[in-house]
Formats: C-alpha cells, structure tokens, sequence
C-alpha cells in the first residue's frame, strides 16, 4: 500500500471510534457509563428482576412491615411491609424519565434561543431573549420549581413542567456563549462573506460546534434533574404515594429515622449512585471533547 | 470609466460605553477590474473594518454614519440582505488573515469545498452530484498547487498546516467565478517562506483569472511586490494613494515617510526613526488632520481643517496633507 494511500486511511480525530479510544482511557469515566447503562437497564427491567413487583406501587403487607434487611427483603421492608428493594428499582423508572421528559423539553427551546441570542449578540433579539431568560435565573431554581409546582396540583407531570419552565435558560445561556464566540470567529465570517443564509450559518455553521458542551451539560443536567425532582417529591409537591419515587421514598423514610434506617438509606443512597454516574459519563465526555477542540 | 468598487466618503463609527468611536473618518477608494490594489497602515487604523464595511460584516455595534459603496453600479450601504447574499456569492470573496480560524473545523475540507462550489457555482441544481462536486473541489485544489489534494479533502481542518489551511481557504475562494479578492492579511500567520509561496500563488491565479483584489498588509514587502496601486491608510483615512513605484521612491505625505522609514533592515544597520506616539484616540480624536500630534511639520491649518484625498501633479499620485493642497 502506498503511503499517501496509507495516510488516507487513518481515522479522523472526529470519529467515533477514536473518541471512544480516548474515553475508555479514563477509569472514572468507564465507572460513569457502566453506572448509567445499568440503572437504565434496571429501569427498563424493573418489572422481571425485582422480588416483589406486585409491591412497587398500591400494596400493604403490614405483617412484615418495618424488616430489616435479609435475603427476602434485601433492603428491608417499610412502613407498609413493601419491599425498598423492589421500589428503589422502581424508582429509577421514574427517576430517568423524569431526566428525559425534561429534558427533552427544554433542551431544543433553549438552545435554539440561545444560538439566536448569540448569533444576533447585541440587537434587540439578544436584550429580548437574555432579559426574559435572566428573570428565570436570578430566582434560585429550586425556589422557582417549588413556587410553580405548589401553585399546581402536586403530580409527576406538573413537577415535570415547573422544573423544565426553570431549566430552559442555562441552555440558553450556554449557547449564548457559545454563539457569541464563534459568532466573531473567522469562519462565520467568511460564510457570511460566501452569501449563506442566517439559518444556514446558526445550524450548519455554528450549532455543530456547540455540540460537545451541551451533550455534556445534558449528561451533567440528568443527575440535578433527577435530584431537584427528588427533593419536589421529598415535600410533597412531586410525585405522590404509593408511586415509587426515590425521592418520597426518602421523605416518607425520614419519619422512621434512626430505628429503621433502611428505608430512607437504600433509595437515598441510590440517587446519589446515579448523579454520581452521569456526572462521571459527562466529565468523561466533557474531556472527550474539550481536547478535540483545541 | 466607471470604477468597479468604489467608496466615498465613508464614515464609520463603534458604539461603545466609554462613548462612540469614529473610526472611519471619510474613507475615500476606488478600485478598477483586474487591477491589484493595496491598502497599508498601522493596526487599528481601520482597514479591515474598511472591508468589512464594503463586505458588509461589520460588528453589530457598528453604525454606519454617511458614505456610498458602490460595486459595479449597486449601492452595497442598504441593499437589501438577500441582494447583499447574492453579490457576496457570485462577485465578492474574501480570504483571512487567520486560515486556522477561517475553517469550520468539526467539518471536512471536502464537505465545505463542496457546499462553496454547490452554492455558488453556476450549477443547475439537479445536476451536482457528489462525484462533480468531488471533482471540481480537486480541481480547486490542484489549482493551488496542495501535494495529495485527494487527502486533503478528507482532512479536518487541524489535520493540515498553516501554509496549507491558507491555501485550502485560498481554493474555496477561487473555486468559483468571482470579480474581487479582498485578501486581509493573508499572510500575516505563515513563516516566511511560505509567506511568499501563498502570494505567488494567490498573484499568479488572480492574474490567471482577471480577477480584482484588494491586499490589506502590514507588511511593506508584501505590498511592494504585489499590487498595482496602494493606499496608505492612517486612522480612518487614505492619506495617501499612488502606483506602488511611485510611492515607494517618493512618498508625499509625512506619515507615508516614516512607515517607509520605520521597516527595520534586514543590513542589520540599527532602528530607524520611525514614527513618534501611537495611532489616536478614536473617542475624542484631534481635530483637523488625524495626523496632526504627530506629525513634524504640523502647522496651523491641520488643527483646524481634515484635508481631503487630492491630486498632485501631473501623475497618478493623490494625497491628503496640507502642505501640498494648498488653498
């Protein structure tokens, strides 16, 4: 094989397998993918793997309530004899989807303001958009979410809508730093001097260049979306008994502290794996790309 | 004749919280088809924004106070953004003085050579494919003379080097049939000898294609060896403008003097003069010539009066300076 041919058939540094190369370089990072994909799997799997799925939801069993951890229950049992067990793997059903709902919801919205924001940077459109976001963000998110979610009926889906109603603008912002930058960038500029459109220039030009550092606040995001929905459902604005959510789970198990610890340990300690594991993922990715760039 | 791109009287200014710049003070400058213009001055003196005005790229803070830019007969200042597109893609290119910058760089060289040539090629739409577009991309970049142009197409952009990106950005501005080049120092980022590979190069194919352009450099050298004609421009006005011979063997204006005097040589023969004090505040700029506080031969009328781009003499040589446009 000639050489020049030879050359021609190294990957590129933007492809895939050589990202992964690099990522798998990283211990942490390999932890973090490996503690997503399994609560993903056991999420979807509740259902089969679990001991006692019939306990997950309305259930009492209350001649075994308050058991300690043994091979039965092996995270114990709670106030109404349901197995924690069963329930934490529940809970990360409603965990993840919370993270997806949301944040399906807010990601195209708030990036797409912000690249506009960015890219038309001290117009009218900017002081619009960042104005209007800047109100969102001077209140404390969980502040807001609370406000919001306590002027709704306390439900799964209406702490789903308060949390995305505050998420939106640290998309935008994000990207409205991004834009900014690459807005002054050579290469925007001689594809303006080329005669591309502004559609053109915000979505072909710049958004692929933004890529990186939203999927890594996505994969950060996932675990404080996850944790600000626990905290709604710890008092009581989330999700509602008997849904198995981690987060009332904890609530609910406070009220047995100390004496009965596993009620509140297990769940508890189950949304720490999993922030823990997509903070992991995405400072892996973060690493990924960020070298990539330079 | 009608000039192919001219500018009269452009004046340009930053808004800003400490105030308004007025950095383009009256920009007057023509520039026929086919001939090589060069434009010279300090940074800061506002040549790339003269550009970027014609280009119509100016910081969104930039107002645009009075002037007319006119290319071939349209009137760029307030032509309407679709018609500005249309200019941009079919006469005016522009190549910058940073190649790693000016490349999008999650993007193959292949896939943005083909987007400039599908666009602004005069291609009938159901007839690009990709194997024309391939094609027609190497072809680009056989043209700028880049060893193994089948690689390069499938590099990224940190895949090449400097000289190379330059020329790869050089090949997308060429690719296509256009009128004006607007080359802003081009080669300010590359090491000399490749420095002087790029303008070969980019003189060689502008005289190849008739083509117009407009050099922006620091560098003397570059100027002299390049263009045609030159301008001299210092805080935001042509003071000075004549054929590059010319203004190199007798400058007019002060200012033109010392930058002349300023290039340190390479016979090792010490500094030179060069020019006291630094460009002025753009804030509160002096009144009169802009020139006026540093100049040796200041006299009374250049604080009180700009003087304007005028003839003098017989030849081809204009300059805007007091002490020739007597009154």
């Amino acid at each position: 094989m000639p050489i020049a041919e030879r050359i021609r058939r190294i990957p590129a540094r933007f492809d895939l397998k050589r990202k992964w190369y690099r990522f798998s370089r990283s211990p942490l990072s390999i932890v973090g993918l490996v503690i997503v994909v399994a609560s993903i799997f056991l999420a979807a799997a509740a259902p089969y793997i679990t001991p006692h799925p019939d306990q997950a939801g309305r259930a009492t069993d209350l001649q075994n309530k308050f058991l300690s951890p043994r091979f039965a229950y092996l995270f114990g049992t709670d106030d109404l004899g349901r197995d924690v067990f069963t329930r934490t793997i529940f809970g990360f059903q409603y965990s993840l989807t919370m993270a997806v709902v949301v944040l399906s919801l807010v990601i195209p919205p708030g990036v797409i303001l912000g690249l506009i924001a960015g890219y038309y940077r001290g117009t009218w459109i900017d002081a619009v958009i960042m104005r209007i976001s800047d109100v969102f963000i001077a209140v404390p998110p969980l502040v807001l979410a609370l406000s919001i979610a306590s002027v709704l009926t306390p439900s799964v889906f209406n702490s789903m809508m308060a949390i995305s109603l505050m998420w939106w603008p640290w998309y935008t912002r994000l990207m409205y730093n991004a834009a900014s930058a690459l807005r002054n960038e050579y290469f925007v500029q001689a594809s303006e001097v080329m005669g591309e459109s502004s559609f053109r220039i915000i979505f072909v030009e710049i958004l692929p260049n933004c890529l990186g550092s939203i999927l890594t606040k996505v994969t950060l995001d996932v675990g404080w979306v996850i944790l600000l929905g626990s905290a709604l459902s710890y008092v009581g604005l989330g999700a509602q008994p008997p849904t198995p959510d981690l987060g009332t789970m904890v609530s609910n198990g406070a009220m047995y502290l100390p004496a009965q610890y596993w009620i509140t340990l297990f769940p508890a300690l189950a949304i720490v794996i999993i922030i823990l594991g997509f903070n992991l993922l995405g400072d892996g990715i973060r690493d990924v790309f960020v070298e990539e760039v330079r | 004749m009608e000039p192919f791109l001219e500018v009269k009287g452009l004046f340009v200014g930053f808004k800003t919280y400490m105030g308004k710049l007025k950095v383009l003070n009256g920009v007057d400058f023509r520039a026929r088809q086919g001939e090589k213009v060069g434009i010279v001055g300090e940074s800061g003196c506002g040549k790339t924004t003269t550009m970027k005005a014609i280009l119509g790229i100016l910081a969104s803070n930039a107002i645009i106070d009075e002037g007319e830019i006119r290319f071939r007969g349209h009137e760029l200042l307030g032509i309407s953004k679709k018609g500005l597109n249309e200019i941009r893609r079919r006469n005016l290119t522009m190549i910058f003085q940073d190649p790693t910058a000016a490349l999008n760089p999650v993007f193959k060289i292949e896939s943005m050579l083909g987007d400039v040539i599908r666009y602004s090629g005069n291609f009938e739409r159901e007839k690009v494919t990709k194997k024309l577009l391939r094609e027609k991309s190497l072809d680009a970049l056989k043209e700028v003379s880049l060893p193994d142009p089948e690689r390069v197409l499938d590099s990224y952009p940190f895949q090449l080097s400097g000289g190379m990106r330059q020329r790869v950005c050089i090949a997308m501005s060429l690719a296509t049939a256009k009128d004006l080049l607007i080359a802003d120092e081009p080669t300010t980022n590359l090491d000399v000898t490749i420095q002087d590979q790029v303008l070969r190069l980019m003189k060689n194919l502008v005289d190849k294609k008739n083509l117009s352009i407009i050099l922006i450099s620091h560098a003397l050298g570059t100027i002299r060896n390049t263009v045609d004609t030159v301008y001299v421009m210092y805080a935001g006005n042509m003071i000075e403008f004549s054929e590059t011979r010319r203004l190199f063997s007798s400058p007019l204006h002060p200012y033109t003097e010392g930058l002349l005097k300023s290039v340190p040589k390479l016979t090792g023969a010490g500094f030179s003069e060069g020019i006291e004090g630094r460009i002025p505040d753009y804030i509160t700029p002096p009144p009169g010539c802009r020139f006026n506080p540093r100049c040796k031969y200041a006299m009374e009328i250049c604080r009180k009066e700009s003087p304007r781009l005028l003839k003098v003499g017989a030849d081809n040589h204009e300059v805007a300076c007091w002490l020739y446009n007597k009154r």
